[in-house]
Order: structure tokens, then sequence, then C-alpha cells
């Protein structure tokens, strides 16, 4: 007789499709529903990256729009007369724009504001247009004594066209409201409303006096490329001498491409964090399900089924189910994209014509895929580990959780899936470790809470309580419980949006603890020698204080250590610009000397001239203690010496300065002045900054309210679009919470059949659950909110440099309504299964 | 002519280890079931009989000692070439019938005949379902069945491969008495059609009575391996 053989199967993928498809029937809408825990985070990227695509193709469509012009050439000074001969030749049309900010009077409602002025000569814009109304002011306001002006400034002052304005010496009328210029964004018009004047008068304005901080530009248009190219490399010597900047189409493109990518990849990582949560969701729920699978594994490896084959059935399943999930995603995602310009409508400087972008859905759909069968595998690997001793025996169900080295693997891949991805978004190695370690970190730290929590429960739980509440404790411990999962999803997306509302808090918290009662709460600058008694004199008869009175001298450098720009091309940072210093004999109170020796005042006419710079500013410039820089006092030359470095306290509200001289050098040299004051009310600021601008139109005044009501503004509009991108993290963390409690209804039911079969009431198997989730909720939600706390004190006492007072309302209502949120989602969804009879539920779920 | 034996038992042990204790379930275990043999396996709970089914049936390892299966040494065999044993020689009836929520009662019947890549599975297995009085069902999935119905679909599904051996784990367990005589009938007749040989795990005396011989097994060790004489 023969002996036998051990046949090999043949079991092809067409039967293990079959069998996937067989055995995931009635628990398909449930395995939607885990796979759902993905699809906001999927639909967040998709439309990430659609909106990035779109704005990527509006970038170039629009580019010329942005600039407006061909070439612009940009100095922070004004240029010599031999550069001026040849900027006055170039192009084939020109026109020219000065720049700086100053003061403004309304003179019908008596209100003034600081403003951008922008005195315009010529045809500019040569692509797009300025936008105003009535559409004609843009093209006729340079024709007389006329203004263009803001709609925030018009409707701040409710102005009309027609108004006068008075700017400087001037009085305007305004010919129209202007609505954008190229190149704005809703933000920048907030922080500095502009007011378009003609070029002609601003001579006129008297607001071009020594100090002013005035920015020339001209604008060219050329019909020709080579000829625009032979101009560039004619001006790029002169670039760095005379501290030109020259901005081209291309240039401009490639740098809005490259802040938007910036945001792009924020927006991408926020969406990101919702996937994760989710991909937690999965794993968790994928877990259960296989759990509940465990007998049906067993009878099929009893039957002869290998272990790799059931392991393929699940894979084929999860990756079906992960693949519908990247599809709904993806399909929704695309839908939200167009939602994108409007939450992101005051950053973006272009018109956003959304599309459908199919390189967003396939990259979604794909990192969908990836990712649900990725934090599925190590619930799906335990399925080769199922012993068929399960079919007869329910007690061996422990072998499935046998220690796999692939299961590591798997572990492995998630981090490096993690870190490269973030790496794809961030092009930075340490931000991508940074923001690695920190999710590793959130991660560990929330399952070490739940952890603690199931160890205290169990350890600690009092036996004295009624039956209803240990009940309720005990479930959040036992077997296939959701702590785990819900601790952390819950409170990774608590943290996060706390984080979020805190950082907001405390930056606007710097800032208003800046204007203290007794700190100064008013700068008027700008103020030439011969205001300085007159307008101290406005100031008292208005019972305001002279809090600080300091001179302002501009200068550049000329060498360091006897070396000028051309001999020293590495450190041309150090050469371009002006520097505002000032001189006093003593320190102030926010200021530090942290090497060398303070020198107040130059001894005499012949000794060394010995100065101080802010600590940082001289790492900058690449100058040390002792060496020697040589300045350049509107047009006189002053050899000094570092004798000092400061650590400078730049967040008081005060006048602090890089560069700090000694008394008795500078006192004749041409200044202006700066004061600062205390106004009592906003009535009182208002009255003064008008007395203020009548009299002396050349002097600025910057109100603190108004920068803490700017900073609020701004501060408000990027917090939108944080919330919304939270919001995916937020709106994941409850599906996660939904699909755990259904994924633990098989079990629930049961005790609670068995707990209503041994005399338990509806309502004492609705407590014991509400009780379980009004703590899990709890500690998720505290788990969060101390993450939250934590990360917000450090970042301010390390990144801010700010005291952090947590705000206990806000914590208290954010609080409540997560755990509200938990327990009403936990008792409505097992609420259904008490209201039907115990039979019933048992024989639709055998 | 001598009988040819289908399993062969051999010094098995089995030992679970912990971290505490060793518990040793069985303890140097030895017999031998001759082709075409009913056999019951008989003792009280927790005497390692079920533990026997699953090392006899290749589903777990033994400690020490050898299980040879037709003639097919099991000891050395992976997880996955035991499962292809199974498939080829074993059939299964359990206590709580371990059919497929998730297919149909034809579905379940076809599995193991679709494991071994057989050709008119479909066929076949409504054959089976014929022989077990449930042609009319085979569309219904095991929640639409009595408890009954549904150990027929697996006694039709333990037959579909025609296995050389069929192990039965306590079959009636989960059954009323007039039920579990209609399965034990059909049980029987089932096999002595198909020349099966049958091990049964069972409480029930009565059941052991219509086998052929009884091993009785009591703390790990067989206290009495007796042969019955039917009329």
């Amino acid at each position: 007789m023969p002996k036998p053989t051990i046949e090999n199967q043949r079991i092809g993928m067409a039967w293990l499709l079959l069998m996937a498809w067989r055995d995931s029937r009635k628990n398909r809408s449930r395995l939607l529903l885990f796979i759902s825990s993905i699809v906001l985070g999927i639909a967040a990227l998709v439309a990430v990256y659609s909106f990035k695509d779109n704005l990527q193709r509006d970038i170039d469509a629009q580019a010329k729009e942005l600039t407006g012009a061909d070439l612009i050439v940009e100095s922070r000074r004004a240029v010599t007369s031999k550069t001026q001969q040849l900027l006055a030749q170039m192009g084939d049309d020109r026109s020219e724009e000065r720049s700086f900010a100053s003061m403004i009077y309304f003179i019908k409602s008596q209100g003034s504001r600081l403003v951008q002025i922008k005195a315009l000569q010529g045809k500019y814009p040569y692509y797009g247009a300025i936008e105003s109304s009535p559409t004609t002011a843009a093209s006729t306001f340079q024709n007389g004594r006329n203004a263009l002006v803001d709609q925030t400034l018009m409707l701040q002052f409710n102005a009309k066209t027609g108004d006068s304005i008075k700017v400087g010496n001037l009085n305007f009328a305004i010919a129209g409201v202007l609505n954008k210029a190229p190149g704005q964004t809703g933000i920048s018009a907030s922080v500095a409303p502009t007011v378009y004047i003609p070029l002609t008068y601003l001579e006129k304005t008297g607001l071009t006096q020594i100090g002013s901080r005035i920015t020339y530009r001209y604008y060219y248009l050329y019909k020709n490329a080579d000829s625009l190219a032979q101009t560039i490399k004619k001006l790029e010597p002169k670039q760095e001498k005379e501290g030109l900047d020259i901005e081209t189409v291309a240039s401009r493109k490639e740098q809005t491409g490259r802040s938007f990518r910036d945001m792009s990849r924020f927006l991408a990582l926020a969406g990101f964090i919702a996937l994760l949560l989710g991909c937690i969701g999965v794993g968790s729920a994928i877990h259960v399900y296989i759990q509940e699978k465990l007998s049906a594994i067993a009878t099929l490896r009893c039957l002869g089924l290998k272990a790799r084959h059931a392991f393929f059935i699940y894979l084929i399943q999860i990756s079906f189910i992960g693949l519908i999930g990247a599809v709904l995603g993806a399909v929704l995602g695309t839908l939200i994209q167009f939602l994108l310009p409007l939450v992101l409508k005051d950053f973006l400087p272009i018109t956003i014509n959304m599309q459908i972008s199919w390189l967003a859905i396939g990259q979604g759909i794909i990192l969908g895929l990836i990712i649900s069968v990725l934090f599925a595998l190590p619930s799906l690997l335990a399925v080769r580990k199922i012993s068929p001793l399960n079919a007869i025996r329910a007690s061996f169900e422990h072998t499935a959780t046998k220690r796999d080295p692939l299961k590591w693997l798997v572990y492995l891949l998630m981090v490096v899936f993690v870190f490269g991805f973030t790496y794809l978004q961030m092009r930075g190695w340490v931000q991508t470790i940074a923001f690695t370690i920190s999710i590793g970190i959130a991660f560990l730290l929330l399952m070490a809470f739940s952890k603690l929590l199931m160890f205290l429960v169990r350890k600690f739980l009092p036996m004295q309580l009624s039956y209803l509440w240990r009940q309720g404790f005990a479930n959040l411990y036992r077997p296939n419980n959701q702590t785990l999962m819900l601790t952390v999803s819950i409170g990774l997306s608590t943290a996060f949006i706390c984080t979020l509302f805190f950082v907001q808090g405390i930056l606007i918290k710097r800032v208003t603890l800046s204007s203290g009662a007794n700190q100064p709460n008013m700068v008027l600058f700008d103020i030439q020698n011969t205001q300085k008694e007159a307008l101290n004199t406005l100031t008292k008869s208005y019972k305001l204080p002279l809090m600080n009175q300091v001179p302002v001298i501009t200068m550049r450098i000329e060498e360091i250590n006897g070396k000028k720009i051309d001999a020293d091309s590495t450190n041309a940072r150090a050469f371009r610009g002006e520097i505002r210093a000032t001189y006093q004999d003593t320190l102030t109170t926010a200021e530090k000397i942290t090497d060398g020796v303070w020198t107040g005042k130059v001894e005499s006419a012949m000794a060394p001239i010995y100065i101080s710079l802010d600590q940082d500013y001289a790492r900058r410039i690449k100058v040390k203690l002792n060496d020697q820089i040589l300045f350049n006092v509107q047009g006189m030359l002053i050899a000094t010496k570092v004798g000092s470095l400061r650590e400078v306290n730049w967040g008081r509200m005060q006048t602090n300065f890089r560069v700090v001289f000694p008394t008795g050098v500078l006192e004749s040299a041409p200044q202006f002045h700066v004061l600062m004051t205390r106004v009592p009310s906003k009535t009182v600021s208002a009255e003064f900054q008008g007395a203020v601008v009548r009299a002396f139109p050349n002097v600025s005044v910057i109100d603190l309210d108004l920068v803490l009501q700017l900073l609020d503004e701004i501060l408000d509009k990027i917090g939108f679009v944080i919330r919304f991108m939270a919001g995916f993290s937020m709106a994941t963390g409850w599906i996660v919470l939904l699909s755990a409690v259904l994924t633990s209804k098989n079990q629930r039911i049961k005790e609670s059949i068995l707990l209503r079969t041994l005399g338990a009431s509806r309502k004492q198997v609705l407590v014991i659950n509400a009780i379980e989730y009004f703590f899990l909720g709890v500690f998720a939600a505290g788990a969060g909110l101390i993450l939250a706390l934590g990360s917000s004190w450090l970042l301010a006492k390390f990144s801010f440099e700010a005291a952090f007072a947590p705000p206990l309302l806000p914590i208290f209502a954010l609080f409540a309504t997560v755990v509200g949120l938990v327990v009403i989602t936990g008792v409505l969804s097992t609420r259904n299964v008490l209201n039907q009879p115990p039979l019933k539920i048992l024989r639709s779920e055998g | 002519m001598p009988l040819e034996s289908i399993l062969e038992i051999k010094n098995v042990s089995k030992i679970y280890q912990s971290a505490h204790h060793n518990l040793t379930v069985l303890n140097e275990v030895n017999f031998v079931i001759n082709k075409g043999a009913t056999v019951a396996i008989t003792g009280p709970s927790g005497s390692g009989k079920t533990t026997l089914l699953g090392l006899c049936a290749g589903l777990d390892r033994a400690t020490t000692g050898a299980v040879t299966l037709n003639g097919i040494e099991l000891t050395n065999l992976s997880e996955d070439q035991r499962a292809a044993v199974r498939n080829q020689y074993v059939g299964f009836i359990f206590q709580n019938f371990q059919l497929l929520p998730t297919l149909t009662a034809l579905e379940n019947v076809m599995v193991p005949l679709e494991l071994r890549g057989a050709k008119n599975s479909k066929a076949h297995a409504l054959d089976l379902l014929d022989k077990v009085g449930l042609a009319e069902r085979a569309g219904h999935y095991p929640v639409q069945l009595s408890g009954g119905e549904q150990q027929r679909v697996s006694l039709a599904r333990a037959f579909s491969n025609q296995p050389a051996l069929l192990f039965a784990d306590e079959p009636t367990g989960n059954l009323d008495s007039e039920t579990s005589e209609k399965v034990i009938k059909l049980l029987f007749d089932l096999n002595k059609d198909a020349g099966t040989t049958l091990v049964i795990v069972t409480h029930d005396l009565e059941l052991a009575a219509r086998t052929n011989r009884i091993i009785k097994i009591k703390g790990g060790h067989i206290i009495a391996d007796e042969n019955q004489q039917h009329a």
C-alpha cells in the first residue's frame, strides 16, 4: 500500500477574495464605521493637497498680477544720484513709489491713525489693477491732490468719497476707496492699511524729513525679456553696495510659492494628526473585530486553512474597506477644498480658482490605503497565530497574543511612516524629529495615563461604593476595554485644541501685560529737535506723563575692523540698511550687560568711543567685543569700539536699541526723538492723537490699544485657520469614540442582558454605562488638558518667554464639553440595546 | 489479516507550563485506533479528553511522544503542514457546531472542498445537505437554523472532504435528547456509508455505548480501554 502523502493545497487568490467577501457579510457596515475614522484625516489632506496644487497653478498664472511689473527695484534709503540716473533710463515704462508709515487725520470725523502712505507716480500696476471704488479712481487720483484710502480705514472713520484727509501738512480729497492693491492680502491690509497719494505732493507734506523710514520702489515695464535680463545683469553689482533689492515676476513667484508651501505643510501636518488619530481608532477597532472572529478563524484552521491564507482573507477585507474609506475621504476632501479659499482668504494675495486635483486625490487614496493597512497589521498579524484549538476550547485565546517579531517590524514601519510623511511636509530633519518625538511623547504619555487609571481603579476601588459605581468603574479595566484607545484619541485631540487656545492666550496676554497700569501705552516718534519742547507742552496740557524720552540717530556701518563691504562680502547684512541708535549715560531697566564694561560717557574728545551692542545683533553681524566699527552718521564718520554686549528685553513696552552710544558724542548729530506716555482712556487717546497730528503732522503715534486690537484680529484669523484644521482632529476623535462604543457593543449587550436577567433595571444598567463613560471622558479630557497645560507652559517659558496663567473658565468649559460629548455618545449608543427584549438581541447578535 | 491502524498514540504527554508550576494534562498515553473503528473517549471534566482530541487531530503538539495519523507522523510537522493533513484526512464535529456565521449552510459545507481545490464542490455539498435533510435550507445562514439543523450542517461539512478519520467533540452536548438521537443516528449512518473511522469525545455514556470501543481517561491517564460487542 502506498504511503499516504500530504497534498499541496491549491488555494488561489480568487478563493481568498471570495472568502474575504463571504466573511465580511453582516460586518460591512461595522467595518465601514471603523474605517470612517480615517475619512476625515484623508479628507483634510486631500483638501490641503488640492488647495496647494490649485494655489501653485494660480500663482504661476497670476504671477505678473502679484508684482504688477516686470521688475521692481527697492531701496531702504535714497539712492545715489548716479544710480538715480540709471534707474530713470531703464524699462519701456516706469513708475516710482515711496512708502512709509505716517499718521493721517480724517478731518470730518476728527479721527487719526497710523497708516502706510504710498506716494505713487506713473502707470503702475502694468499687470493687474489697483482695485478701487469707483473703478476709475485708481487711475485718476494722480491727476490732482487726491488720495485712495483703504476700505478698512473708510469704515473705521465712517468716511466717504469726497471727504478730506490730512497727510502731513497737506489736505487730500478722497478720490475713492482702495479695495485691493497688487500682491496685497487681507492681513497686510489690516496691519498697515494703505493710503495712496500722488508722488508729486510728497515733498509738500513735509513728511520726508530726517529719520523718516522711507522705502523707495521703482516699477518697470519690459516688453522685451532680453533687455530685462540685461538690466538685471547691470544692476546686480550695485545690489550689495547700494542696498538695492531686485524683484522680478519669477522671484516673486518663487517667494510666494515658498511661503504658501510652508503654510500648506503646516495645514497638511494638522490633517496628518487627524489621520493618525483615526489610525489609532482603526487599529483598535480591527483588534476587537479580529478578537470576535477568533472562533471562525479557529474553525477554518481546523478545516485545514493555512495561517497565511487566514491572514490574507482579513488583509483583503481591510485593504478593500481601507480603499473605500480613502476614496470617501478623497471625495469629501475634494468638496472641502472649496472651503479652504474662504478660510484662508485673508492670507491669499491672489484669486484661487479651485479645480479638482487628481494628483491630490491619488495621493490621498494611496495614503489612506497604506495607513489603514499599516495600523491594522498588528491585529492582522495575530490572525496567523490563532490556534485551531480555539474551536474546541475558548481558553486558548491567549495564543493569539504570543510575541511576534513581525509585529515589532510593523511598529518600526509605523514610526518610519510617520517620520517619512512628516519629513515630506517639513523638509527639515530637526523639525521632523521634533514633530515625530512630540507626537510619540504625547502618545506615550496618554498611554501611560490610561494604564495608570486602570491600575489605580483596580487597586483602590473602594468596596463600600454602591454596586452601580463599582461596576461602572470596573468596566474601565475589564478585558477588551476601550480605555487606552479612547484616552489616546480623545486626549490627543483635546490636547491639540487646548494648546492652540492657550498659545493664543499667551500671545495676547504678553502684549496686554506690557501695557500694565504703570507702563506706557502710547509711543510718539519722528519728533524733530525743534518740536520736542512744544510736544512736551502739548502732552502735559492733556495731563499725560512724559514717561520716556530718547533721541534717535540714524546711521550706517561704513567699516568693521577696517573692512568695507567690498572687502567683506560674507557679511553684507551688517552694512545694509539704516541703524537707529541712541545715546544714554545709564542702562535702562530692560538692559543687562552680559560681556565687557558699560561706558556711559566719553571722557574727552580724543578718548575712544565705547559703544554697547545688543548681543543678538552683534552675533548676527559677526562682531565681537573690542571690534572696531566705523559709523557713517549722515555723512560724518565716527570710529567706535565695541565696549560691551547687552541682553535686551524687547518684550518691554519701551524704546530699545541695538546700538547704544555713550553721551558726549552724538548730541549735535541730526536726530529725532521718541516720547512715551500713558493715556487713561480711548477718548483721551483719540483727542490727543488728533491734536498731535494737527500740530505736528510728521509725528507718528502708536496706540497700544490699536496694536492689541490688531494682534487680536490677526491671531483670530490665524486661529480660525488652525481651528478649522484642528476641527478635523476633534471630529475624528468623536468618530473614534463612536466606533469604539459600537465596537464594544456586543460585549456590552451580553453584560447588560446578564445584568437585566439578574434583576437590574434599565435605569441601573444605563447608570453603570454613564458612570463608565463619565470617568473615561473625565480622564481622557483631563489627560489631554494636562498635556496642553504642560506644552503651553513649556512654550510660554522657552519660546515666548512669558508667564503662563491657565484661563480657568475656558478650561472648565472645554473640559465639560468633552466629557459631556463622551457621556452622551456612549449612553445614547447603548440605550437602544436596553429598549429591546434580551432574547431578540441575543438572537440577532448570534 | 492484521487490521490496519489509522491513529497511533505513543507515549504522548501534554504539559502546560506556567510561571509557577507545570500542569500535566496528559501523561504517557498510548493507544492505537484501527481503520473503520468507532471509538469513544470518555472521562470526567478536566480529565484531559479534549486535550487528547486536539493532539489526535493535529490541532496541537504533544510535549513528548508521537502522534501518527494515517501513517503521517504529526510531531515534527509545521502548523501549516498539519492544517493540510487535517484538510485531507480529518473531519470535525464540534459541540457548539462552529459553523461560520457569515457563510450560508451550503458555503459552510463547501469550505473543506474549496480548500482542497475540489471541482464540483457546490454539487457535492448540495448532495451532502440533501443527505442530512437540509437541501431546502442551503441558502440559510447559521443564525437562521435551529441547533439541530446547525449540527446537521456540521455533519455534512465533516463528511464533505471524505475524511479518513472523523473527530466529534461532544456532538450532542448542545442539543435536546430528541434532536440528539436524530443527529447521532445520522452520524452513525453517514459514517457507515463512508467507512470513516470515528472518534467521539463525550460525557454521554449512552452515546459511548454505541461505539465499538471506549477509552476511559482520568487525570491524564487511560484508566480503561474496552472493546464492545454490538448485536
